[in-house]
């Protein structure tokens, strides 16, 4: 088989890989207590938030890192990494006083913070390595009683509803990487949708690594009231660097009574280089819990970057009526490892959940998806639809698909379908046959195939995924 | 008797409940039996060793975790005598169009007085296999006990050793048989000890570029339990259509177990759709071998079961070439205390490139008392394929009842119009106008012996 | 219309085509036969431009522009159409979408407007309305679960719409109960012209009987061993392809 048209489609470097040259302030490496209270001293927190990080630090210590996974890596040495990294400049009050090199980063990779350039409709909170550098839109959204903010000032303007929920989804020894994040987490953003309120613009994150031998540990919090709804993108990538680096965030929703949000990501961390060096280990806990009757909390995410990716965005639905979602795509190509899913745990009565896994895996990767339903003995008429579908370019990668149905109420309606196909020679040479280009056939497979996803983001943004989709598997065809 | 050996003993029982069997074969093998050719002699001897090493299946097994062969283990039964004196007609059984060929076996013993074979083309054979073991072994002998091997299935051994009648099929190359042939199985309980067991043993050849269709059902008369042991083999040549249907109506308290297997040639298409109202127990085991590149068949099912009727389908759709598709679609309906299975395996060896394989399970559950199992499993040996498979179990969406309620039916009304159409989800596959008219009819009638529901 | 000579090529560094010669008129409707592996498909495939295929001798031409050098595509485009054996499936992509970028692509090629949805659905449904076909494929994703006899039916309809110079329709009677045979030459009949030329490639002379070809040519390791008319076709019927086959040394 002839590989040259399908390796031109993968084969396209990673856009997003230069680096911003600015002078950073870097904690020591390594992790101990004293890091975790300069960390916390940096952000000038109160004492309950540092006793918070020190107790998941202690767990932590107690705790061993996950193997059960479908990904391998080296060991990883926690003490050589910064857990701390700013530039120079503190943030500001306003946006003019912000170091032109830092707006210039966020405009290169298209995310325009200045006044008259910002995206419309979207407030962007802009973080940097571990500090947040820029949030848009802020007044506007406290017009409306929303709050978006920074983690770190969250919890010096906020506390009382920063200490209510932070951990309540995601204990601090919910799990290895859990625990390291709350310990030395450094940003993240904080939202809380107050009761009946319609967000009116869309909330997003810009995540950016940029120096080197440093750690991401952010931390997001999002709260809707009652019949409020929300919608939240999150985006990110960092430089090519010959180091693999850690990034391992928490993400908490919490949507009471009638509230809805809706949580998009588009990860587009570095992969590694053809070779596999390099990358990012992305080690990320999400959950959400609907608390309140008729909540609902959607996830979408597509991942294209990463070195190795374990993830599982899930769904604790506790309040009657309460629906949970997962819409996936993640594409791994050369050595990239994904092990991503989602667990839906139905509690309450009548609840619902779609979950929707595309995986396309190309190159020398691994691509499985790992996926749990649980239905409860309370959980009366919950209803699942799982749909795993895995696209594979070539032969000499992987996809892996590992359902667990655990259902304990007869009264359950389940539902699975799993596909597994090749893309190859033959559909391009279809679409060729009819007179198509073999560019152009190469995304409409691709996106036929991921059609279902993509509907569910935001609109301005599933434009982008499709490019950015088209990008990390140029080459790949063949 | 302590806990721990229990099991052990049920074990045993089964196995040794073999040895009558094994009795009456030698009994068979030495009288009814001894005109019979010698190789169709050794291909039965073979199968009773293997029955009489196995014996009947426990639960313990795998395969068979879901159907307890006790009842039918522990029941006393011998083959059915030829009688049919008491059959004057068979009209009201006769699914489908009046023009077709129809062949009747009362007690798996072929009924010519009751068949209507008049007018076949040249070359084709309609009838019994009896006769055709008799006039023309050739054709019987390059098939017979080829495919549905004993191995997947102790039951089939059973029924191979006691290969006796049942229907044959032959259609020679670039025959397209316009009128559509109907197998006809009746059994006759009897009164006392011991039951009736009957081994309709089934033939089906199909000719490179021939075209047939027809079907295969089984009835019982009234009351009393008797057992029904059929294995079915299909042999679909190249660039051959086959549209098969098979429909099983015993009496409520009979037992009928089933094997059908069939072995395609390149680009031919094969069409199983089998359905199942009738027997206290049935298990039906359904291999389909796809053994030429670009094949196509499709398997689809629809049980509908009330009281305490147990069903299981266990099927294999076997890809041992490229380029071949495969559709598979299982709707059961179970209401009171019915249990329906449904495992269904999908097979694609290794070099069975471009396979496309879809299965749907579908279960309906009438009553909280009411029992679905579904499993399916896939084996891939090969790289390049598409395999779906998905399956549901629940009750009548409360929202679909709303809905027609909304619109004025009745709470039954509605009940059943939903359930029809689950139903007519399959019976919209079957292309025999009269044959899906028929099946309509007996749906219905399904649907009207239901009790009204409680407020 | 389309030339070839010595036609030499394969897969995976087997030769398949060893010197295949194959002269077709424009309004010419040939049939190739043969036995499996006699090499059918492959020539389709070649001449269709398959990247899966090397040609390793000979020559092709195609209103005299060199076939062999050009990209599957560009050969759809200058007029060249093939019916699949086994159509492929592309998910999430509706039919009707598909073709509306395949008729545009042509199109685009010719210095044409491309057609909006609206205009694209007019033709779509002259076309059907002309075959005598429902739309219920249209919006279903191309060859996505569809059965066998689905598949072919497409073929033609994408055939209909594209309008080729040359359609070889490579087994497409493969595995077709006999209605849907006729189905299909019956479309074949329709859309025969002076102008347009058709391959069709068979294993079985069944569609034949309804498509008159005026030349049959017959394949056999990898090389034509017997041209005719129809009256070859019926004796390659009467007589299998042994009669043929077992009078060709292979070599």
């Amino acid at each position: 088989m002839s590989s040259s048209a399908i390796d031109q489609h993968v084969k396209q470097p990673y856009k997003y890989g230069w680096s911003t040259d600015i002078e950073s302030e870097l904690a020591p490496k390594g992790l101990n207590e004293d890091i975790i209270r300069l960390i916390s001293e940096k952000k000038s927190e109160p004492a309950w938030m540092l006793e918070w990080r020190l107790k998941a630090y202690r767990s932590w210590l107690e705790m061993v890192e996950p193997t059960w996974p479908n990904v391998t890596y080296p060991p990883i040495d926690y003490q050589t990494i910064h857990y701390y990294a700013a530039p120079k400049q503190q943030k500001l009050e306003s946006l003019d006083e912000v170091d032109p090199k830092l707006l210039e980063t966020f405009e290169k990779l298209g995310i325009p913070l200045g006044e008259q350039k910002r995206l419309t409709g979207v407030a962007v909170d802009a973080v940097f390595d571990s500090v947040s550098v820029a949030t848009t839109f802020k007044e506007e959204l406290k017009k409306y009683g929303v709050i978006f903010l920074p983690i770190s000032e969250a919890i010096q303007e906020h506390p009382d509803l920063v200490r209510k929920y932070i951990g309540s989804v995601v204990p601090q020894n919910d799990n290895f990487f859990a625990a390291l994040n709350s310990a030395v987490f450094t940003d993240g953003s904080f939202v809380y949708v107050p009761k009946g309120v319609k967000c009116p613009l869309e909330l997003s994150t810009y995540f950016r690594i940029n120096a080197l031998s440093t750690g991401q540990f952010e931390r997001t919090l999002i709260v809707a009231d009652e019949g409020s709804s929300v919608s939240y993108l999150e985006g990110c990538s960092a430089p090519m660097r010959d180091q693999n680096q850690l990034h391992a965030a928490v993400v908490e929703l919490v949507a009471h009574d009638d509230a809805q949000i809706k949580y998009s990501t588009i990860q587009n961390w570095f992969p590694g280089d053809d070779e596999g060096k390099g990358g990012i280990y992305n080690f990320v806990t999400k959950r959400g819990h609907c608390m309140g009757r008729n909540a609902k909390i959607s996830w979408t995410q597509v991942e294209t970057g990463s070195a190795i990716t374990w993830k599982y965005p899930s769904c604790i639905l506790e309040g009657d009526n309460s629906v949970g979602e997962f819409y996936s795509v993640a594409v791994t190509n050369n050595f990239q490892q994904a092990d991503t899913g989602t667990k839906m745990i139905h509690i309450g009565k009548n609840t619902r959940s779609t979950i929707l896994s595309k995986g396309i895996s190309a190159g020398r990767s691994q691509n499985t998806y790992r996926g749990q339903v649980k239905i409860m003995k309370g959980a009366e008429d919950a209803r699942n639809y799982s749909q795993c579908d895995s696209m594979l370019i070539g032969d000499t990668c992987g996809a892996h698909t590992f359902p667990y149905i655990d259902v304990r109420n007869p009264s359950a309606i389940m539902e699975h379908e799993a596909t597994t196909s090749k893309v190859g020679e033959d559909q391009i040479f279809y679409c060729q046959q009819r007179g198509i280009s073999e560019e152009d056939a190469v995304s409409l497979i691709v996106n036929g195939f991921c059609k279902e996803v993509f509907r569910e983001l935001p609109m301005e943004f599933a434009v982008e995924a499709t490019k950015l989709l088209a990008v990390s598997l140029e080459g790949s065809v063949g | 008797m302590s806990a721990a050996t229990e099991p052990k003993s049920v074990a045993v029982e089964l196995k040794e409940a073999a040895s009558p069997y094994v009795e009456a074969f030698e009994v068979f093998s030495s009288n009814g039996a001894g005109g019979a050719p010698e190789w169709l002699q050794a291909r039965r001897a073979a199968a009773m060793a293997r029955f009489a090493e196995a014996g009947f299946p426990p639960t313990r097994q795998e395969e068979w975790r879901f159907t307890d062969l006790k009842p039918v283990a522990r029941t006393q039964f011998a083959r059915a005598e030829q009688e049919s004196a008491s059959v004057t007609s068979v009209d009201d059984l006769v699914l489908g169009s009046a023009r077709q060929w129809v062949a009747v076996f009362v007690n798996s013993h072929f009924v010519p007085e009751l068949s209507r074979l008049e007018g076949l083309p040249r070359g084709v054979v309609v009838g019994s296999l009896r006769d055709v073991l008799r006039t023309d072994p050739n054709l019987v002998e390059p098939h017979l006990a080829k495919y549905a091997l004993d191995d997947y299935n102790p039951l089939a051994a059973l029924n191979t050793g006691f290969i006796h009648d049942g229907g044959f099929l032959f259609v020679p190359a670039k025959v397209v048989l316009e009128r559509q042939v109907h197998f006809l199985f009746l059994t006759l309980p009897s009164d006392g000890d011991p039951a009736p067991v009957t081994y309709p043993r089934n033939l089906y050849v199909v000719e490179t570029g021939a075209q047939a269709s027809l079907v295969e059902s089984y009835a019982g008369t009234g009351v009393g339990v008797y057992w029904t042991n059929a294995v079915t083999e299909v042999v679909v040549g190249e660039n051959a259509n086959l549209d098969a249907y098979r429909i099983q109506r015993e009496n409520v308290d009979a037992y009928h177990t089933a094997t059908t297997h069939s072995v395609q040639g390149r680009h031919s298409n094969y069409s199983f759709i089998t359905f199942t109202f009738g027997a206290a127990l049935s298990r039906h085991d359904i291999r389909a071998v796809l053994d030429g590149e670009g094949a196509d068949a499709t398997l689809d099912g629809l049980s509908m079961l009330r009281d305490r009727q147990h069903t299981d389908y266990h099927t294999t759709l076997e890809h041992a070439q490229p380029q071949c598709t495969s559709w598979e679609y299982f709707n059961g309906v179970f209401d009171d205390r019915a249990h329906g299975v449904f495992n269904g395996r999908i097979i694609v060896r290794q070099g069975a490139q471009k396979t496309d394989s879809k299965q749907t399970n579908n279960n309906l559950l009438l009553s909280g008392n009411a029992r679905a199992d579904s499993q399916p499993q896939l084996e891939i040996y090969a790289d390049d394929v598409r395999c779906t498979h998905g399956a549901t179990l629940g009750p009548i969406d409360d929202e679909h009842m709303f809905y027609l309620q909304s619109r004025g039916l009745t709470k039954d009304a509605a009940r059943d119009m939903l359930t029809y159409g689950f139903g007519s989800e399959i019976l919209n596959a079957v292309k025999s106008e009269q044959v899906r008219q028929d099946l309509d009819r007996i749906i219905h009638e399904w649907l009207k012996q239901r009790a009204p529901m409680g407020a | 219309m389309l030339e070839v000579r010595d036609l030499r090529g394969g897969i995976e560094g087997k030769e398949i085509l060893k010197g295949i010669d194959l002269s077709v008129r424009p309004g010419e409707v040939h049939a190739i036969m043969g036995p499996n592996g006699s090499g059918k498909s492959t020539f389709a495939q070649v001449l269709a431009g398959h990247p899966g295929y090397e040609v390793t001798g000979g020559s092709a031409t195609f209103e005299g522009q060199d076939l062999l050098d050009m990209d599957a595509d560009e050969r759809a485009r200058a007029g060249m159409f093939l019916a699949f054996q086994y159509p492929v499936a592309i998910r999430g992509v509706t039919n009707a979408y598909f073709m509306q970028s395949a008729i545009n692509a042509h199109r685009k090629e010719q210095g044409l407007e491309e057609l909006d949805t609206l205009e694209f659905a007019e033709m779509l449904e002259g076309k059907l309305e002309m075959l005598g076909w429902d739309d219920q494929l249209i919006h279903r994703a191309v060859n996505e679960g569809f059965s066998g006899g689905e598949k072919k039916r497409n073929e033609i309809i994408q055939l209909a719409m594209l309008e080729p110079k040359l359609a070889i329709l490579d087994e497409t009677d493969s595995g077709l109960d006999i209605d849907a045979v006729k189905a299909v030459a019956e479309a074949v009949n329709q859309f025969r012209s002076p102008e347009r030329s058709f391959i069709v490639v068979t294993h079985y002379e069944r569609i034949l009987n309804y498509v008159t070809p005026d030349h049959v040519h017959v394949l056999a390791g990898g090389k034509v061993v017997m041209s005719g008319d129809m009256q070859l076709a019926l004796d390659l019927e009467a007589k299998g392809y042994d009669w043929i086959t077992n009078g060709v040394a292979v070599g």
